[in-house]
């Protein structure tokens, strides 16, 4: 009786894991495979324009022809290699900017008084629902040069002529920022809400100024927030494609844009794939060390 | 002491004010210059509601829209459906062959950039095309396999993290009374972590409605969803008929997310 339970169980569970699983594997792992396998190939003038890697020679012996020239190719043209430091720059401002400003408001709302803390941070939340696509649209009207914000400052009489934000690397910085605020948020919101407070007392107690109790106490301990926020935004920013495109100019060169020009405007599918696979390699780390962070938050 | 803390309280909240500011400020000046009658975006033209009437006789836009809501429909639902059972895996079985895997790839689409997962999942489809002959060329069927399987992660997140919370004792005594585990998931699990399938239902839906870079691969010419169609005009610079498609766009989540309010709060 029992090991029919049991096995009635096993079988119950496989029905439940299974779509999940399967459709991971078969619509996630599987995608990945192809990339890796396509940036393997050589472009051809067909549809799909690569070659097969696998063909069966005469003699009926199965080939396996590895093409590394895309790879070689990124090294060669300058074009990729200025994209990547030039991704990793963008990003990595961006996320600062962003936990300077997000952290100080984490901080607020999460000393504020208990019954305004959801609300505040719903309002934090609220434009994350509305598009992307709008939200960085609406900074094109501002920003560029007869925008709001030149319109505002020549009304002042700060400025003669309009400034040039529009189409520079500062317009994707804030459009970045602007974009990804939320995510930084959340996570320090949740680090810093949880903190015993009555740490805080002791070291008051003990004469200890404000402003050094929150770097010796605060800050350390809010430290898996800032970690997770920073790489929930640095991680998707360095592939980031709409921003560059609508606020950037020619000059910001961003892997996302790159990869997007392969693909749509070169049909150049095998480069494109080993761009995406370079890409994929230099955030393997952030990834891992985004998935470390969440599985101690857990584990606590 | 007392007025230097609250001197600090008061810058606190000041910064806390500018962010709100930041936040909000663009999306207000869009909807306030959907009604600008002049075509000039930043020169004030006097009221008009020219744009929203032009917006009604734009076909384009309204197949499109049609279309992405259809897409966000499904693709919710779907991604609800798959979700809730990674939940259930990932809380309750724990341990199993592959589990590492299986953690691993429900958490990466939530970091993964979008353009990657866009170009893998096409040349995927177009794999597939060559060697089982299905899906046959790109269409709605494709974005809405593509939408749930990004959708599904974020899902997954919302539902975890209720179900980890839920009392367990209520399943152990339904079982206890000899109910089998599906009953027991039916009638005593999924109304308790009801609120957090109908947050994750619609966290997918604006997800999916808003996915530009995604839709863009695996769409085919025949299917051309509402961000891509906004995504080429927003191209060619900014027109007061994109402001009012916006500001229509932001009136429609405002609605939405105010009765998923009211929902949750009645289920409290």
């Amino acid at each position: 009786m029992s090991a029919r339970g049991t096995l009635k169980q096993k079988v119950g569970r496989f029905l439940v894991a299974l779509p999940p699983y399967g459709w991971l594997v078969v619509f996630f792992l599987l995608p990945f495979l192809i990339v890796l396998k396509i940036s393997l190939s050589e472009l051809q003038a067909a549809i799909p324009p690569y070659k097969a890697i696998f063909a069966w020679a005469e003699d009926g012996i199965l080939q396996l022809r590895l093409n590394f020239g895309n790879y070689s190719y990124l090294f060669s043209d300058e074009l990729y290699a200025l994209a990547y430091l030039n991704s990793l720059k963008v990003a990595a401002i961006s996320t600062a900017l962003t936990l300077l400003i997000g952290y100080p408001m984490a901080y607020t709302i999460a000393r504020s008084p208990a019954r305004y803390r959801n609300p505040l941070l719903m309002l934090v939340v609220l434009p994350f629902w509305t598009s992307l696509l709008i939200r960085v649209y609406s900074w094109m009207g501002i920003l560029k040069n007869e925008g709001l914000l030149n319109s505002f400052l020549m009304w002042l009489g700060i400025i003669d002529s309009p400034i040039q934000i529009m189409e520079t690397n500062t317009a994707v910085y804030i459009g970045i920022v602007y974009s990804y605020l939320p995510y930084m948020i959340l996570p320090l919101y949740a680090t810093l809400e949880k903190m015993d407070l009555t740490l805080l007392e002791a070291a008051a107690d003990l004469g200890c100024p404000p402003f050094k109790a929150f770097l010796k106490i605060t800050l350390p301990l809010s430290m898996p927030g800032v970690i997770a926020g920073t790489l929930l935004v640095f991680i998707p920013a360095v592939g980031e494609f709409v921003i560059p495109d609508l606020l950037g100019g020619p000059d910001t060169l961003m892997i996302g844009k790159v990869i997007w020009a392969e693909f749509f405007d070169n049909r150049d599918w095998p480069v494109a794939s080993a761009v995406a696979v370079a890409i994929l390699i230099l955030l393997v780390v952030p990834i891992m060390l985004y998935q470390r962070n969440e599985s101690r938050a857990e584990a606590k | 002491m007392n007025a230097s803390l609250s001197g600090r309280a008061a810058s606190l909240y000041t910064m806390l004010a500018l962010g709100y500011a930041f936040l909000y400020l663009p999306i207000v000046l869009l909807v306030i210059y959907s009604f600008n009658a002049s075509r000039l975006v930043t020169v004030w033209g006097g009221f008009s509601t020219h744009w929203y009437a032009e917006l009604l006789h734009d076909d384009k836009v309204l197949d499109a829209a049609w279309l992405s809501l259809k897409v966000a429909v499904v693709t919710a639902t779907g991604a609800t459906v798959l979700g809730t059972l990674a939940s259930v895996l990932l809380v309750r079985f724990k341990r199993y062959p592959g589990s590492t895997l299986f953690a691993g790839m429900v958490a990466a689409p939530l970091v993964m950039p979008e353009i990657i997962t866009g170009l893998a999942m096409l040349l995927m489809f177009v794999a597939m095309e060559q060697t089982i002959g299905w899906p046959a060329g790109r269409s709605m069927t494709t974005i809405v396999i593509a939408h749930i399987t990004f959708c599904l992660s974020f899902v997954t997140v919302v539902v975890r993290s209720r179900l980890a919370q839920m009392d367990m004792s209520l399943e152990e005594a339904a079982m206890d009374l000899g109910a089998r585990p599906l009953k027991v998931f039916l009638v005593i699990t999924l109304p308790l972590i009801a609120p957090a399938l109908m947050a994750g239902w619609l966290l997918a839906f604006t997800l999916s409605v808003d996915d530009l870079v995604i839709s863009s691969f695996v769409t085919g010419p025949s299917a051309t969803t509402l961000p891509i169609v906004i995504f080429s005009k927003v191209r060619l610079g900014v027109s007061p008929e994109i402001n009012a498609l916006a500001s229509v766009f932001v009136a429609f989540v405002g609605c939405a997310i105010a009765l998923g309010g009211t929902l949750s709060r009645k289920q409290d």
